[in-house]
């Protein structure tokens, strides 16, 4: 929901990013500000997935260009657990498994962490579970993933759940999510976009990553972005993610080859 | 994000420091002449002293086996000094009469020897180079008619005991290392737990080497008579050393009908430093025989130490319905080499083993799985679960299972699961965006790893175990 009164949660100006040495982002800008949901939309290899690992300090990429802020805080220079605690969650497209790790275990180390960096009380096990089963209910969840080890033998479904979950928990400034509707059945997403449309506040901001239109039938974003190429080439609003699911990808490519044409 | 990773994996030993007190050293070099002199110190009767030469002679003829995944120089046997003791003025009555810098040196590696202060409740047997120095909680013990002392003492004391059980189930030339150490071991813990007696408290035995070039060559006879049970507890340290020692052990279980021994080791032997200069070869040769019907062994091992471990804690099922069991975790690090894990033995009929193996390998550590289930064609119904994974926590280790099986009755199951996976950047980065940093990470990716075999450790055990896990792995995160 785009609201009169918000502030500026994440700004990127000019980023670019490279792995191995080949370059992935090519010169990036974006503004979320607050109550906001935007989807970044794109052919596979574009490079939306790196964009999302690269606000959250993924190792691998290296930043060679640009600036990035977290309410005006630079959040390039902080490591991964830092902007993890400083606000930025991001929902992954294939979550790892912790075999022998209680579920409970490892959510409530997680919400402590993030708790006892905000200043905040941190929970004893019978307390987090309480509030735990409580946010567990958002999302259709039932009690024995507590039990499970971490993602062990998860559905593509309950991995998904588990990560939104997580998001519930952790209560971030702003959540990305990398291609959350990926190995869904019809059943789960709904689900999973109910739990973000739920979590998506007045306080908060989202970016959802996606190859499809069709978590934004669930999940309706104020803006679409199109990624191709390491930049974004297009940004509209929500019938955007329409006229692509319609019309694919290759005319936006097309239309900004030629506006790069016409300005050289 | 490998810098992590490698200030993770490299803490200093916490137990390297070498305690300045007198020693009785024989002069290095091994022939019929230093058993002698070993035999003689220790005052041993005749039987004893053929029992040791007759090993020697058949060393001599032995050849050190090759076949282990394990690279190190040749041991030159005549550069080691094998009976090296702490001197002692007169023979001690009481634990309050040990040399108090011997106490505090056992202090330091927080195992409780003074029997009023300990809360722990765990009986000790204190092994110092090659001599036992201190046993507590005998008294007590007694009283319900168990035998927990050094082996040379039983030796004076229960003759029989010991004579009936010595070798009988490691023979004097199972193997090389076994071989060398029937004929020069010098002392070790003794345990007898008569028929239907359930041990009141855990036994300990604590192994600690001191002297520079000393081997350590220690024996371990226990023996559960019918009905009876005992959980016994084994730790190991040693100083820091640029030079390489020889631990060449042999631990011997027999467990009679019914009876049921749960043998539990955390091995923490010094284990070179991070170019892999110094630390102790660790060959040793662990076997307990389920003589008896429904009888049960369980070894756990938590093998964290040593440059060089060699090591299979073994059981031979005999009785019908016997038990055996192994849960491991080995931990290599560095220029670390594992070569370790079981043998089951089915021989009685419906004998049933259970073997868990965890490796963790880091650095450029290697870790080797080496595991035989044998069914003989005796052991109808016979039945074996075996689990056996591997982590990998950077790129330049390695990691290897040799599973061997040999089925001899068709009426047998057996079933082997084996799995590998890693810690690399992508595991450590989903830690990061929940917040968790990378000490805590691993902690909990690796305790969950060992879960399986934490859990079989007595409580008190299964903290020290945690903590030593974290100690290799954790560190300053830069």
């Amino acid at each position: 929901m785009i609201y009169q009164d918000s502030t500026t949660v994440l700004e990127v100006r000019g980023l670019r990013a490279s792995v191995n040495g080949i370059e992935i982002l090519k010169g990036i800008d974006l503004t979320v500000r607050t109550g906001e949901v935007h989807a970044i939309m794109g052919p596979n290899g574009s490079g939306k997935s790196t964009f999302a690992k690269v606000l959250a300090g993924h190792p691998a990429y290296a930043v060679t260009a640009g600036t990035v802020s977290l309410e005006g805080r630079n959040l390039l220079e902080l490591a991964p657990e830092a902007r993890a605690r400083a606000g930025v969650f991001l929902g992954f497209q294939y979550p790892i498994e912790i075999p022998g790790v209680a579920n409970s275990q490892f959510l409530r180390l997680a919400y402590n962490t993030v708790q006892a960096q905000r200043g905040s009380d941190e929970l004893d096990p019978l307390e987090f579970d309480d509030f735990v089963r409580e946010k567990m209910k958002l999302l259709e969840m039932n009690p024995d993933f507590l039990d499970r080890s971490v993602n062990e033998g998860f559905s593509g479904g309950e991995k998904k759940r588990n990560e939104i979950l997580q998001m519930a928990l952790l209560e971030p400034r702003l959540g990305i999510l990398d291609e959350t509707d990926s190995g869904l059945d019809i059943d789960a997403l709904r689900v999973v976009a109910g739990g973000v449309n739920q979590l998506a506040g007045k306080d908060n901001a989202t970016v959802l990553v996606t190859h499809y239109q069709r978590l934004l039938n669930y999940i309706v974003p104020d803006y679409v972005h199109v990624m191709d190429g390491g930049r974004i080439i297009k940004t509209g609003g929500s019938e955007l993610a329409l006229e692509l699911e319609s019309r694919g990808y290759d005319w936006v490519s097309a239309e900004y080859k030629n506006a790069a044409r016409a300005t050289a | 994000m490998s810098t992590v990773l490698q200030n993770l994996v490299n803490q200093p030993y916490q137990h390297g420091f070498v305690t300045d007190i007198e020693s009785d050293v024989a002069p290095k070099g091994l022939g019929e002449d230093t058993i002698r002199l070993i035999s003689a110190k220790k005052k041993e009767p005749g039987w004893l002293l053929e029992f040791r030469l007759k090993a020697f002679r058949q060393w001599l003829t032995m050849q050190e086996p090759a076949w282990p995944n394990v690279h190190y120089p040749k041991i030159d046997f005549q550069a080691i000094s094998y009976y090296s003791a702490p001197r002692a003025k007169k023979k001690l009555a009481s634990i309050d009469e040990v040399d108090p810098e011997l106490l505090r040196t056992f202090e330091k590696l927080g195992v409780p020897m003074n029997e009023r202060a300990s809360l722990a409740g765990v009986a000790v047997d204190v092994i110092f180079d090659s001599v036992s120095v201190a046993t507590t909680y005998k008294a007590k013990l007694a009283e319900v008619g168990i035998i927990f002392c050094s082996i040379s003492e039983a030796v004076h004391e229960h003759p029989e005991l010991v004579r009936r059980y010595l070798g009988t189930v490691v023979p004097a030339g199972d193997n090389y290392y076994a071989a060398l150490n029937s004929a020069v071991f010098t002392d070790g813990s003794f345990c007898f737990i008569p028929k239907g007696v359930k041990c009141p408290m855990d036994l300990s035995t604590y192994f600690r080497i001191n002297t520079q070039e000393s081997g350590q060559f220690e024996r371990t006879l226990i023996v559960a008579e019918q009905g009876a049970s005992v959980s016994y507890l084994e730790g190991c340290t040693a100083p820091k050393f640029d030079t390489n020692q020889l631990h060449a052990a042999v631990v011997e279980l027999v467990a009679l009908d019914n009876a049921d021994i749960k043998y539990s080791t955390v091995q923490n032997w010094y284990a070179g430093d991070e170019n892999g200069v110094g630390g102790i070869y660790n060959f040793v040769t662990k076997r307990g025989l389920c003589k008896g019907v429904n009888s049960r062994i369980s070894w756990t091992q938590v093998e964290t130490g040593s440059a060089i471990t060699w090591k299979y804690p073994s059981c031979i099922l005999r009785g019908e319905n016997s038990v055996g069991e192994f849960y491991s975790v080995a931990l290599t690090n560095h220029h670390q080499q594992a070569d370790t894990g079981t043998k089951m033995v089915h021989i009685g009929r419906n004998t049933r083993s259970t073997i868990v193996s965890k490796g963790i390998s880091a650095g450029q550590s290697s870790n080797s799985y080496r595991g035989l289930v044998r069914i003989a064609p005796t052991a109808a119904g016979a039945r074996n679960y075996s689990k056996c994974d591997s982590m990998l926590i950077g790129e330049r280790c390695s990691a290897n299972t040799f599973p061997y099986i040999q089925v001899g009755n068709q009426s047998a199951q057996v079933e082997h699961e084996a799995s590998t996976s890693k810690i690399g950047e992508d595991q450590l980065f989903y830690f990061a965006q929940r917040g968790i940093g990378a000490e805590e990470a691993v902690s909990m990716i690796i305790n969950g790893f060992c879960k399986d075999v934490f859990q079989q450790l007595p409580m008190e055990f299964a903290v020290e175990a945690t903590k030593l896990l974290g100690l290799k792995l954790e560190g300053s995160v830069g």
